[in-house]
């Protein structure tokens, strides 16, 4: 459904978006991940045929945002980060007029509007002026907005800044609801919001993509390098020397002393599980062992390790292999 | 179809909004009270000078006074000054609004080419101007009920006419200051001061006046209204409105495009 090919945009001298491709099939939410000032709202402006291109190509529904713009526009419904709405006028007109530039039908539009305002939950406030709204309401009239005409693609960008915690899961189950039907583009910065509601998930830094997968197989990428935790009774300094003995172990660091309490870090061979020969090294040294349990990443791990650039190379780390990882 | 159907939903949208906030009628307000005044001092003092004539008729007569050209070529001239002052204040707000709002970019992003936004602000202006304009026009209609001799309708209607062109002149000009900011006082002041250059060239108007002078006095806006206020209605000043404003607004689609690449 979308194509962006080495798709590259600079302003002046700065490069915001460089050589960034990947493909979104119909039906797919992609999350759209990056830290602020990526180039996420870049590539979606050039996504929605607002801002043109430097280099690369972007094709939407086969059609180049370049070359059939209005072909674009047709198929695509866009909030930018801020949702731009009229505050003097009510959420009703302003729905109205939102579906006849979007050239809903006249017989059609009265039964699209409802069925956006249901949708988004915002009919309490149908008569009420847009500046008098809550962000929360102002956030669910701008994806109201975009859903009106039915489009083929949503492009959110980040939907649900600004909402409280109930309102995030009300409309990350409402994106959730609209994948499939419709194909969804969703940047973020907030991690949990694209396990949850992506089914696949590209990860941009300073303009260029730096990995592209599911969110599970991100985690179990990282998950291999096999970080165990191990909280033993005591000093850290036996308990440490007694981890480090056993075979497959490569690093050993001693955490934050909770008063008597030992906590280790224990970083085994990729793909070998120690935990029970250091439960036995541990006992055999006659130490209480009080925790053993493997840390996988999260996401937020995952997203610092591979947006926070090692000065030495200027790139990012580098992801284990998914092959080297055997379970 | 399409294309008129967008252009009619901005003109909609505008209106929503001159009419959602006190700006149209503060501006209808002032406007109906100035031209109300510019017509009763006229009134006034055509009905003193022509008591004056009648006095002096008795005495073998001067000519017969016309209310078109004393009470409402005036009125017209008059009021085409206020409208110097008036259009910075209806166009504005017309981009400069939406690029501060962000709202440009739903304009921008809808299935809506820019030069069908650029028309339906441009109409939203006009329509309230013609509005305006309507409104003053109750004033002169009085005269037909009131007066011996009644006015003739001609001059009104192409005095009218040159107003609204006139203005319009204007309103495509401020159109495209629009979009050159996203501070709607700024848009209003250097629109002001462009309106008040393009009306300066009439004064060159002098038939002694060297080629130049002539040519620069002929791209003044004021010129042109001269004879559609006496009731002429000449081609040549019709084809001078209309590629002014033509060319208004060729200058606000291009700016708006062009900010799209600079962006």
């Amino acid at each position: 459904m979308i194509e962006v090919e080495n798709l590259t945009k600079r302003y002046g001298r700065t490069t915001a978006v460089d050589g960034v491709s990947f493909r979104v099939q119909k039906g797919e939410i992609l999350g759209f991940l990056g830290p602020n000032g990526a180039g996420k709202t870049t590539t979606m402006r050039i996504l929605t045929c607002y801002l043109p291109p430097t280099e690369g190509t972007a094709r939407v529904a086969g059609y180049d945002v370049f070359e059939a713009p209005l072909e674009v526009k047709k198929r695509v419904g866009y909030i930018p980060e801020t949702p731009p709405l009229y505050p003097d006028m009510s959420v009703g007109d302003f729905l109205d007029f939102c579906a006849k530039i979007k050239g809903v039908p006249a017989a059609s539009r009265k039964a699209k509007i409802d069925d956006a305002v249901g949708k988004t939950r915002v009919a309490d406030v149908r008569d009420k002026l847009i500046g008098r709204l809550s962000k929360g309401y102002r956030q669910r009239v701008g994806l109201a907005q975009a859903i009106l005409a039915n489009p083929d693609v949503l492009i959110l960008d980040e939907p649900t800044a600004g909402l409280d915690p109930k309102q995030i899961i009300e409309t990350r189950e409402l994106i959730k609801g609209l994948g499939g039907e419709h194909t969804i583009v969703l940047s973020t910065h907030i991690l949990p919001e694209v396990s949850m509601t992506c089914g696949r998930v590209v990860i941009i830094n300073k303009g260029k993509v730096v990995a592209e997968d599911t969110p599970a197989n991100l985690t179990r990428r990282l998950r291999g390098a096999g970080v165990l935790r191990v909280d033993v009774r005591g000093d850290a300094g036996p308990a440490a020397e007694a981890v480090r003995a056993v075979a497959g172990v490569v690093t050993v660091r001693a955490h934050g002393e909770a008063s008597d309490v030992a906590s280790l870090e224990v970083e085994a061979e990729p793909g070998r599980d120690v935990r029970a020969e250091i439960a036995r090294a541990v006992v055999g040294r006659g130490l209480d062992l009080l925790a053993l349990q493997p840390v996988g990443m999260s996401l937020e791990e995952i997203f610092l390790h591979l947006t926070t650039t090692d000065a030495a190379h200027g790139e990012a780390a580098p992801l284990p292999r998914a092959e080297e990882v055997s379970a | 179809m399409t294309a008129l159907r967008n252009v009619w939903a901005i003109v909609e949208k505008e209106w929503r909004h001159y009419f959602g906030s006190p700006i149209a009628y503060v501006i209808l307000t002032v406007w109906s009270f100035l031209f109300g005044r510019f017509f009763q001092v006229s009134l006034d003092f055509f009905m003193r000078r022509s008591m004056m004539m009648a006095q002096q008729m008795e005495f073998g007569g001067g000519p017969k006074m016309s209310l078109n050209e004393w009470v409402i070529a005036p009125v017209f001239h008059n009021m085409a000054v206020v409208a110097l002052f008036i259009a910075p204040m209806v166009t504005m707000r017309l981009f400069a609004e939406e690029k501060r709002q962000g709202t440009i970019e739903l304009l921008a992003t809808a299935p809506v080419t820019d030069l069908q936004i650029v028309i339906g602000k441009f109409l939203a202006a006009v329509g309230l101007y013609g509005l305006m304009i309507v409104t003053g026009l109750l004033n002169v209609l009085l005269l037909w009920h009131y007066a011996s001799t009644p006015p003739e309708w001609k001059p009104v209607v192409t005095g009218a006419l040159a107003l609204l062109l006139f203005g319009s002149c204007f309103l495509a000009l401020g159109v495209f200051v629009s979009t050159l900011t996203r501070n709607q006082i700024i848009a209003g002041i250097l629109s002001f001061c462009l309106f008040l250059g393009v009306w300066t060239l009439g004064w060159a108007d002098d038939p002694s006046a060297g080629p130049v002078m002539r040519a620069l006095a002929y791209l003044g806006v004021t010129t042109h209204m001269e004879d559609m206020v006496k009731g002429v209605l000449d081609l040549k000043d019709l084809v001078f409105y209309l590629s002014f404003i033509a060319f208004g607004l060729f200058l606000a689609h291009q700016s708006v495009q062009s900010q799209r690449w600079r962006a």
